[in-house]
């Protein structure tokens, strides 16, 4: 029973963040969002046995794909100020 | 059993929301954040179904998720260097989006 | 995309979600054991690694690996090929540098030991190279323009490692008389090591040249 409490909040919090990643707007939280739900997956499969699998979402997932999009949000950011719509 | 309906539930349902967002917005890097999470929704299916209650879980979904992790970055390495390109041509034109 | 589509592609996407979730329950209930684990952990003694999925990575399944490494060479290609990398950051100040000074060793000594204890325990050659081209990110945003990596002829050469040392070592068993990948029982442990380090640095240079994300300047313009 306790278990599967555990369960559903990992689950639930996935969902959010995953729905928070994908509705921002602002890039750069976007990119944030996205981090933290890489991260918060790592965590997931750590809890489904699978380490090995945890242990590469983190660094590479999250981590390394994360600083690739961040470079990319900080110049559409930049973009979205100079011409205050989508891009 | 339930555990893996339940994780694999949670696969589908990230795989769905990443389309959904892929297909509606606009922005090269939502769409690349959209086809990330649709990613991962896939690889969490797999880490689901590979669970076996208590039992060692089956390694060859794990390996094969592992050398999927590493694909979705680096092609989405490509995808960002072709979009900072496309940049420095003047961006899509607004009628070609 | 406007109002009316933005409905019918939720929908659309909502109806696939529900399909696809009765398909994995239906596919659930009526699922026997997979045969596969069995069989995975049964062979794992023949394999000289104690970690499952090093075994399926590097063993069992070594061809999948081999085309991966030539998939992430191919996107490094790709990015090489679209022009010069962006503007390096300007020059870290002096707290940040003696943090990088700091984190870059550990990130590279952690690699390393990703890298051995993955024959035994979680870790192996993707979590020590991503390690590796962390490191290169951490140098990249501290102001070295090319990320820690050497010159663009050394560069090429570890982008190729990875593939390299895989096709020289099943190359080679092949010319003993034994199938692409199938290595003698008494070898495989440090074969299999062999392979996982030439990877190691083959991942980690190529994701960092991704971050660097363009074609290092050098020779041949």
């Amino acid at each position: 029973m306790t278990l599967l409490l555990f369960d559903l909040v990992l689950i639930a919090t996935l969902l959010t963040l995953a729905v928070a990643a994908l509705t921002s707007v602002e890039p750069r939280r976007a990119v944030m969002l996205f981090i933290a739900f890489g991260l918060w997956l790592a965590l997931v499969w750590a809890r489904l046995g699978a380490p090995d699998v945890a242990l590469a979402e983190a660094a590479i997932g999250a981590g390394l794909g994360g600083a690739l999009m961040l470079a990319a949000a900080r110049r559409a950011a930049r973009r979205r100020q100079r011409t205050g719509g989508e891009g | 059993m339930s555990t893996q309906l339940l994780y694999g539930g949670a696969g589908v349902a990230l795989c769905v929301l990443g389309l959904w967002a892929f297909l509606v917005h606009r922005p090269l890097l939502r769409k690349l954040i959209a086809i990330n999470i649709m990613g991962s929704g896939v690889f969490h299916l797999l880490i689901a179904l590979a669970e076996r209650d208590g039992a060692p879980p089956d390694p060859v979904p794990h390996a094969l998720v592992l050398t999927g992790i590493v694909v979705a970055v680096s092609a989405t390495a490509l995808a960002l260097v072709f979009g900072r390109r496309l940049d420095e041509q003047g961006g899509v034109p607004e009628d070609e989006r | 995309m406007n109002g009316p589509a933005r409905l019918l592609v939720a929908l659309l996407a909502a109806a696939l979600g529900g399909l696809l979730l009765w398909v994995l329950a239906t596919a659930l209930a009526a699922r026997p054991e997979p045969a596969l684990a069995e069989a995975a952990f049964a062979a794992l003694p023949l394999t000289g690694v104690g970690n499952p999925v090093t075994a399926v990575l590097l063993d069992y399944r070594a061809y999948d690996t081999l085309l991966e490494l030539a998939v992430l060479l191919a996107a490094l290609l790709g990015i090489w090929s679209l022009g010069p990398p962006a503007p390096a950051y300007q020059r870290a100040g002096s707290a940040l540098r003696a943090m990088v000074a700091w984190v870059v060793p550990l990130l590279i000594l952690t690699g390393g030991y990703l890298l051995w204890a993955g024959g035994q325990v979680p870790g192996g050659a993707f979590q020590g190279g991503a390690l590796l081209g962390a490191a290169g990110v951490v140098l990249r945003l501290a102001g070295d323009p090319r990320a820690g990596l050497p010159g663009e002829s050394l560069q090429r050469l570890l982008a190729v490692l990875g593939v390299g040392a895989f096709l020289l070592v099943g190359l080679t068993v092949l010319a003993f008389g034994r199938d692409l990948l199938d290595y003698p029982t008494d070898w495989s442990k440090w074969l299999i090591l062999a392979i996982e380090g030439a990877a190691t640095l083959a991942i980690g240079a190529t994701l960092a040249a991704a971050y660097v994300g363009g074609r290092p300047p050098g020779e041949g313009r």
